[in-house]
């Protein structure tokens, strides 16, 4: 008898590799809301997953709040859900974790005086970048052989 | 044509330029700790609140315990390692008779206690946010942090991380002199 695995078993083994995986890729994408987080009213539940996704979570700065399994991050989503129930709009939610942690905790910065070039510069780096283009190809500047050419004295 | 090579050299410039400006705007911003941010809350009045006790048979802290006070308000907690770091200091300041109250932050009363019958009990108040909502309030992102507030009870600075002898005396003790000395 071979002591080498049959070729049926390590299709198995692979294919339990492979779901393991995925598995564990899904549970990376899933909100960290806990069952006992959730509001009752469905629409107000998903108001407020919705204002979660927007908002970060201040320990773990790169992931909203939404996401997090930070301790902080749940004190956040029972505020959001708490705010949303007490009669909040959306935006007065939001608001209000902005007037105790600042505009970092939104996750998509909002447009004003400071954040102006966060906005626009982009924009004006690509307009800038394609002006210049266009003045060149006009004068021929950015092909050397055009230069080449005319460096040559008449012979 | 000499026009075409002037725009050759500053279209061979243009790269060092992007890099120049690149350059300063990375060394600076590159040296900001993103896990420091500045409180919104300065020099807005703390918010009300009224915590449970951690020390058995006491009554807690809440607001009206710093009313017409200067007073520092240190976020603390058992599992915190920073803040063990930090206790004896805190120590040697209340010694010295600093005005230190605590908010024992997302804590069992009965761990925070217990914490302190080991380590000393450098609070002239404490009281238990195991809910976190006065830290919520507060803007507290981790412990330890302590908020300096003046007798009208507005913060007026927010020290994140452990209040060490130089942060004491350089920027906590000559604040809290000024804020005594001035109303």
């Amino acid at each position: 008898m071979s002591r080498r695995p049959a070729p049926r078993a390590l299709a198995a083994l692979a294919a339990m590799v492979l779901t393991a995986m995925f598995l564990t890729l899904g549970a990376g994408v899933a909100a960290a809301v806990e069952p006992d987080e959730m509001l009752s009213d469905p629409a107000l539940e998903a108001r407020a997953q919705h204002i979660s996704k927007e908002l970060r979570c201040v320990v773990c700065q790169n992931q909203n709040i939404d996401d997090s399994a930070a301790p902080l991050a749940r004190d956040m989503r029972l505020m959001v859900r708490e705010r949303l129930s007490a009669g909040d709009s959306d935006e007065q939610a939001k608001a209000f974790l902005v007037a105790r942690y600042g505009n970092f905790v939104l996750l998509r910065p909002p447009f004003q005086p400071n954040t102006w070039a966060l906005w626009l510069g982009p924009f004006i780096i690509l307009g800038v970048a394609g002006a210049a283009l266009v003045f060149a190809s006009r004068t021929g500047a950015v092909d050397p052989a055009d230069d080449a050419v005319e460096d040559d004295p008449l012979s | 044509m000499t026009l075409s090579r002037k725009m050759l050299l500053a279209a061979s410039l243009a790269p060092l330029l992007v890099f120049g400006v690149l350059a300063v705007v990375l060394y600076f911003g590159l040296q900001q700790d993103p896990s420091t941010l500045p409180s919104v809350l300065i020099g807005k009045p703390a918010p009300t609140f009224a915590l449970g006790p951690v020390r058995a048979g006491d009554t807690g802290f809440s607001r009206d315990d710093i009313r017409g006070k200067v007073v520092l308000v240190n976020v603390w907690g058992s599992w915190c390692g920073a803040c063990k770091m930090e206790h004896p200091y805190l120590m040697e300041l209340a010694a010295g008779g600093a005005p230190i109250y605590g908010v024992d932050w997302k804590d069992d009363p009965a761990d925070g206690a217990k914490t302190l019958k080991m380590m000393g009990d450098p609070y002239v108040k404490v009281g238990n946010d195991q809910a976190g909502r006065l830290s919520l309030d507060l803007g507290v992102t981790g412990a330890p942090e302590t908020f300096l507030i003046d007798r009208t009870g507005r913060i007026r600075y927010k020290q994140i991380g452990p209040i060490t002898p130089e942060v004491w005396r350089g920027t906590l003790a000559p604040m809290i002199a000024k804020l005594e000395q001035g109303q």
